[in-house]
C-alpha cells in the first residue's frame, strides 16, 4: 500500500502544478466569451502549435495505443498511418480555413458554416454534430484518468471514484483557465510524456528481452499473426485499415476544437509550417506500440487492454517513477478534456441553444450558459465512462465516424461553387444516420470497411449529387471566401 | 493563401499512397530492419517521408510575401 500512497502523491503533486500554471496563464487575462473560447486572437506559431500538438498526445495516444498493440495487434498500426496524413490535408486545408476565421473573426467551427452556406438551421446542425461526438472523445479522457489512479493506487481507490474525482479536476479546471491557460499546460504535459514514452519505450523491451529486435524476434515466435494485419482480430484487415485511416486523417481536422484553432493563428503560413514538422511529433507512437507488445509476452490475460500500459510500468518500475508517468498520463488526459468540453459548451451555447433556441440572449447569458453546460457536458461524459467498457480507441473511432462527417462539406465549400446548402444539410443528414444505423446495429466493420468511411462515401455522393439539382442561393458567399473569390493571379495579396 | 497547385496536391498524393494505400505490399514482418518487423519499419519512415513531400510543396506553392524566383532551386 505504501506504494500505492508514493505513486499517488507524485500524480498528484504533477497534477497540482499543471492546474496552477492554467490558473497563473489565464489570471493575467480579461476573460470573455472570445478570450475564454479563442484567447483572444494572435496565437503566434508557439501557442497555436500547443494547441494543436495538445490534441496530438491525448489519453488515447497514451494509453489507447499501447492496449490496442496488446489486444488487437497489427491493427493499431493504423494510428501511426493516419498521423502523418493528417497532417497532408492540414497542409492543404487549413491555411484557407484560417485565413476565412481570421478575416471574419469567427471563434467556432459552426460560424464557418454560417459563414458560408447562410443557414443557421445548418449551423446548429453542425454544432449538435460536434457536441455529440466530442462524448464520446472526453469520455475516452476521465476513462483514461480512471485507468490511471486505479492501477497508481494498486487498486485502493476503484475506478468508478477515480472518474468521480477526474470530473471535479477537470472541470474546475475549465471553469477558470479558459483556452490560453489550458494551451499552456501542454507545455508540462508534453514534456513529460515525450520523457516518459522515449523512457519506458526503450527501457521495457531491454529490460524483459534484452532489447527491442529480440523482443519482436520472440513474438513473432510465440504469436506469428499478432504482427501483420487483422491481427489478434478477425475482421480488422486491409480495407479497414485504408479506410479507418481515410477517416481518420480526414477527421482529424474537423473536431470542432482544432478546426477553431486554425482561427488563432497569426498567419496562414503558420499553419503550413506546422503540418510540415507535425509528423515528427507521431515519433512517441512507436514507443507506446513497443510497450503494448511486450506486454502480450509478459503480462498475458489482462483482463482491460486499456490498462496494459500502467500494468507494465508497475510491474517493471519503482513506485516514484509510476507516480511520473501516472502523471504525465493524467495531465495528458486533463488538457484534451478540458479543451474539448470548452469547445462543446460554447458550440452548444453560441450555435446551437441561442440561434434557434433564444435569440434575445446576450453575450454574457451565453458565456453563463457555456459554464454551466460545462459541467452538464463533463457529467454525461462520465455517466458514459461508469457505464461503458468500450476499449479507448474503439471510443475514438465511434467520434470519429460522426466528426468526419462535416468534411465534405468544408472542402466542397472551400473548394467549389456549386455546393449548395441544401446539399450539405442532406449530406450531414445522410452520413450521420448511416453512421448511427451502422455502429448501433453493430456493422462496424461493414464488409470489411470501417463504418465511418462507409458512410462518408455516401455523405459526399449525396452533398454532390443534392448540390446539383439545387441552386446555390447565398448572395456574394464567393467575395466571403478568399479561395473562391481569387483568382490564381489577383489572389497574392492575401495571406 | 491561394488554391493548391497540382505539383503540390501530387507531392501531397505520394504519402497516401506510400504510407496508407499501397498497405498490402508492405505488411508483412519479413525482413526485419534495425530489428523491428517491416510494416512498423515501413510506417516509421513515413513519419520523416511526409514532411519531405509536405516541404517540397511548400516551394512549389511558395507565400506571398516570398518572390517565387528565389523559391524551389534548393531541393
Amino acid at each position: 500500500m505504501t506504494s500505492g500512497i508514493v505513486a499517488m502523491t507524485i500524480i498528484s503533486g504533477i497534477v497540482g502544478v499543471g492546474a496552477l500554471a492554467g490558473f497563473y496563464a489565464k489570471s493575467r487575462r480579461k476573460m470573455d466569451l472570445e478570450q475564454w473560447t479563442v484567447g483572444g486572437r494572435g496565437f503566434g506559431v508557439v501557442l497555436v502549435w500547443l494547441l494543436m500538438a495538445g490534441e496530438m498526445y491525448t489519453t488515447f495516444t497514451f494509453l489507447g495505443a499501447s492496449g490496442w498493440a496488446y489486444s488487437r495487434g497489427a491493427p493499431v498500426f493504423y494510428i501511426l498511418s493516419y498521423q502523418p496524413l493528417l497532417n497532408v490535408v492540414a497542409f492543404f486545408i487549413l491555411p484557407l480555413i484560417s485565413d476565412v476565421g481570421r478575416k471574419y473573426r469567427l471563434q467556432t467551427q459552426p460560424d464557418f458554416f454560417l459563414l458560408r452556406y447562410g443557414s443557421k438551421h445548418l449551423s446548429a446542425l453542425v454544432a449538435l454534430v460536434g457536441v455529440t461526438c466530442l462524448l464520446p472523445y472526453s469520455q475516452l479522457q476521465l476513462t483514461g484518468l480512471g485507468v490511471i489512479v486505479e492501477v497508481a493506487s494498486y487498486g485502493a481507490i476503484s475506478r468508478t471514484l477515480a472518474m468521480f474525482i477526474a470530473f471535479t479536476i477537470v472541470a474546475a479546471f475549465v471553469f477558470v483557465s479558459g483556452v490560453r491557460g489550458v494551451a499552456w499546460v501542454s507545455v508540462i504535459k508534453d514534456v513529460l510524456l515525450l520523457f516518459a514514452a522515449v523512457f519506458v519505450g526503450i527501457a521495457v523491451p531491454y529490460i524483459y528481452f534484452g532489447g527491442i529486435g529480440p523482443m519482436f524476434a520472440a513474438l513473432a515466435q510465440a504469436k506469428p499473426h499478432h504482427l501483420t494485419m487483422p491481427g489478434a482480430t478477425r475482421d480488422l484487415g486491409h480495407g479497414w485499415f485504408i479506410s479507418s485511416v481515410l477517416l481518420t486523417a480526414m477527421g482529424f481536422y474537423m473536431w470542432p476544437q482544432l478546426f477553431a484553432a486554425s482561427f488563432t493563428a497569426r498567419n496562414s503560413n503558420i499553419l503550413r509550417r506546422n503540418a510540415i514538422v507535425m509528423p515528427l511529433y507521431s515519433i512517441t507512437m512507436p514507443l507506446m506500440f513497443i510497450v503494448g507488445f511486450c506486454a502480450v509476452l509478459v503480462l498475458p490475460g489482462l483482463k482491460d487492454s486499456n490498462m496494459a500500459l500502467m500494468t507494465m510500468v508497475r510491474k517493471t518500475f519503482p513506485a516514484w517513477f509510476l507516480g511520473v508517468v501516472g502523471g504525465a498520463g493524467a495531465l495528458t488526459a486533463m488538457v484534451p478534456a478540458a479543451i474539448q468540453l470548452l469547445t462543446s459548451a460554447t458550440l452548444f451555447a453560441k450555435n446551437l441553444f441561442r440561434p434557434i433556441l433564444a435569440p434575445n440572449m446576450t453575450d454574457g447569458e451565453v458565456g453563463r450558459l457555456a459554464k454551466l453546460m460545462v459541467l452538464l457536458l463533463t457529467g454525461c461524459a462520465l455517466f458514459l465512462a461508469i457505464h461503458s467498457s468500450l476499449s479507448l480507441v474503439s471510443l475514438l473511432l465511434i467520434g470519429y465516424a460522426g466528426i468526419a462527417q462535416l468534411f465534405p462539406g468544408v472542402v466542397l465549400g472551400l473548394f467549389s461553387k456549386r455546393v449548395t446548402t441544401v446539399g450539405v444539410f442532406a449530406g450531414i443528414a445522410a452520413g450521420i444516420g448511416c453512421t448511427a444505423f451502422l455502429i448501433l446495429t453493430g456493422r462496424d466493420p461493414y464488409y470489411g470497411l470501417n463504418a465511418g468511411f462507409v458512410a462518408l462515401c455516401l455523405n459526399f455522393a449525396t452533398t454532390i449529387l443534392v448540390s446539383l439539382v439545387t441552386t446555390a442561393h447565398v448572395a456574394g458567399f464567393e467575395e466571403l471566401m478568399p479561395v473562391l473569390a481569387a483568382t490564381p493571379e489577383t489572389a497574392q495579396g492575401r495571406s | 493563401m491561394k488554391r493548391p497547385s497540382l505539383g503540390s496536391l501530387l507531392l501531397g498524393l505520394i504519402p497516401f499512397i506510400g504510407g496508407c494505400l499501397s498497405v498490402p505490399l508492405w505488411d508483412r514482418v519479413d525482413p526485419m530492419v534495425f530489428g523491428v518487423p517491416f510494416n512498423f519499419f515501413w510506417l516509421v519512415c513515413w513519419l520523416f517521408l511526409t514532411p519531405l513531400c509536405l516541404w517540397g510543396a511548400y516551394r512549389l506553392d511558395p507565400p506571398p510575401s516570398e518572390t517565387p524566383s528565389e523559391r524551389g532551386d534548393a531541393q
